[in-house]
């Protein structure tokens, strides 16, 4: 146990790469990711749970960054939106999938949108059009429209289905 | 660090690994303390600084505080279990199918990955599904505190708005669920702006047919409507004995909307509004739980 005034260290994995930092408890995780380890993927909007755009991986779990604290996540594995394309470059077919049905036009909630279908289709690859409803449900978005995004996700469910290896993060 | 953005104001954190030292944490009557469990519901009060704790007490690594067990016909929760486990658990389907419905309505999957059982029931948030589910299924909190442990029942446990009968330094560590018992009726129905809200209102509902197919038992009850889920006696007396039939739905109905007093009035919805809805929503449910009993059936549960 401790308890302290002042800041702590923290170690995640965070895409594969272990990083220490050093943290004020009430630094979520949302700020870790973006101030201290620089990987501005992960946006942030509403900052209380209702957006998603803040939306990563924790231990494999979608969930927000903005509602978690960094240091409730020393240990855990984390995978941000940086982690999905490949080292080259090469997008990951779920942003290939967004690209061909014009399942983004700003661009601000894409990452969340990204996580949350990634966490919903690895752990669920048979999910359904209504599982896959209520997962982009609890995710904003203002100018693309769900109709290209359902599209989206429903193209690259099944093309999931089909090509497993090359998805897995 | 070059620049920082932070929310909450600053506050002193301490996770305890074992039972034991979070109460030393929490009783400690010179410091203002919270506990943390799943966060989705105190980390946007702490963003947004309706909150400002001095320490806040993560009850995330003490071993043994999550599970679900069947225990004397009841289904009992480790107050970190989280949604998402409530929500995945065939045993739950099987024996409590009310839970598992009310448990879709609670945020989205990705609140549901990381909001707890016992943090929905110590929050007390007034339009929240569980504590409702509570008090339909007459549940129960066990609470740990430096003088020894007890159990409160769930009718008892709900004060007021965001208020629980919990003392201070007191500790929620399990949430008793009885399982339905064989025949008993349910339904759980919400209204909410969007899937995911809060409710403006909602009913929560079991009903008992006996032998002739008149109500035997049933509980009625409505929450995001009064300051705390509240059961609705005069509509539930006014059901006893009689035969179902849709007129006496609608007088139930009208029963639930005499039975508050100032209903809450907001932004997401007005007093009146909310009367119609509990109204509309407990006559709705009262035929959906009717339409799943199965008249005189007693014994064990399922």
């Amino acid at each position: 146990m401790s308890s302290t005034n002042g800041t702590r260290p923290v170690r995640v994995t965070v895409n594969g790469t272990v990083h220490e930092a050093t943290v004020e408890p009430r630094t979520t995780l949302s700020e870790l990711l973006r101030s201290q380890l620089g990987l501005t993927g992960t946006h942030v909007g509403c900052e209380h749970g209702v957006c998603g755009v803040c939306t990563v991986l924790i231990d494999g779990k979608a969930v927000r960054s903005c509602l978690t604290l960094a240091v409730q996540v020393d240990g855990s594995e984390i995978l941000t939106v940086e982690g999905l394309a490949a080292a080259d470059g090469t997008l990951h077919p779920l942003q290939e999938a967004f690209s061909a049905e014009h399942g983004l036009q700003c661009g601000f909630c894409t990452p969340g949108f990204l996580m949350a279908v990634y966490a919903l289709l690895t752990e669920k690859p048979d999910a359904g059009e209504d599982e896959i409803r209520e997962v982009l449900g609890g995710q904003l978005c203002r100018c693309t429209g769900y109709q290209s995004i359902l599209r989206s996700v429903m193209r690259a469910a099944a093309q999931f289905r089909e090509s497993k290896l090359e998805w897995v993060r | 660090m070059e620049w920082a953005t932070v929310k909450p104001a600053a506050f002193d954190y301490a996770a305890p690994t074992s039972l034991a030292e979070a109460l030393t944490l929490l009783g400690d009557p010179d410091r203002d303390a919270t506990v943390l469990a799943g966060g989705q519901s105190l980390l946007p009060m702490l963003n947004m600084r309706l909150a400002r704790p001095e320490l806040v007490v993560d009850i995330g690594r003490i071993p043994n505080l999550a599970g679900i067990e069947e225990r004397e016909g009841a289904l009992v929760f480790g107050a970190m279990t989280t949604k998402a486990a409530v929500e995945s658990s065939a045993l739950v389907l099987r024996q409590q199918p009310l839970l598992h419905a009310a448990t879709k309505l609670v945020g989205h999957p990705q609140i549901r990955s990381r909001g707890t059982v016992g943090g929905s029931m110590a929050q007390a948030d007034p339009a929240a599904e569980y504590p409702a589910v509570a008090v339909a299924t007459g549940g129960w909190m066990r609470a740990v505190g430096a003088d020894g442990e007890r159990t409160i029942p769930a009718a008892d446990f709900f004060v007021t708005c965001l208020t629980t009968g919990l003392a201070p330094g007191e500790l929620l560590v399990e949430v008793g669920i009885p399982a339905l018992s064989a025949g008993t009726g349910w339904s759980f129905t919400e209204l909410s702006r969007r899937h995911g809200d809060f409710a403006m209102a909602g009913v929560a509902v079991t009903v008992r047919l006996d032998r002739a197919g008149c109500f035997e038992e049933s509980r009625i009850v409505v929450f995001g409507v009064g300051d705390i889920p509240t059961r609705m006696s005069a509509a539930e007396e006014l059901l006893r004995g009689e035969r179902p039939e849709p007129s006496l739905y609608r007088r139930a109905a009208d029963a639930v909307r005499d039975a508050f007093d100032a209903p809450m009035s907001d932004i997401h919805a007005s007093a009146e509004y909310r009367l119609h809805l509990a109204g509309v929503l407990a006559e709705r449910g009262i035929a959906d739980a009717v339409a799943r009993a199965h008249p005189g059936e007693e014994g064990p549960n399922r």
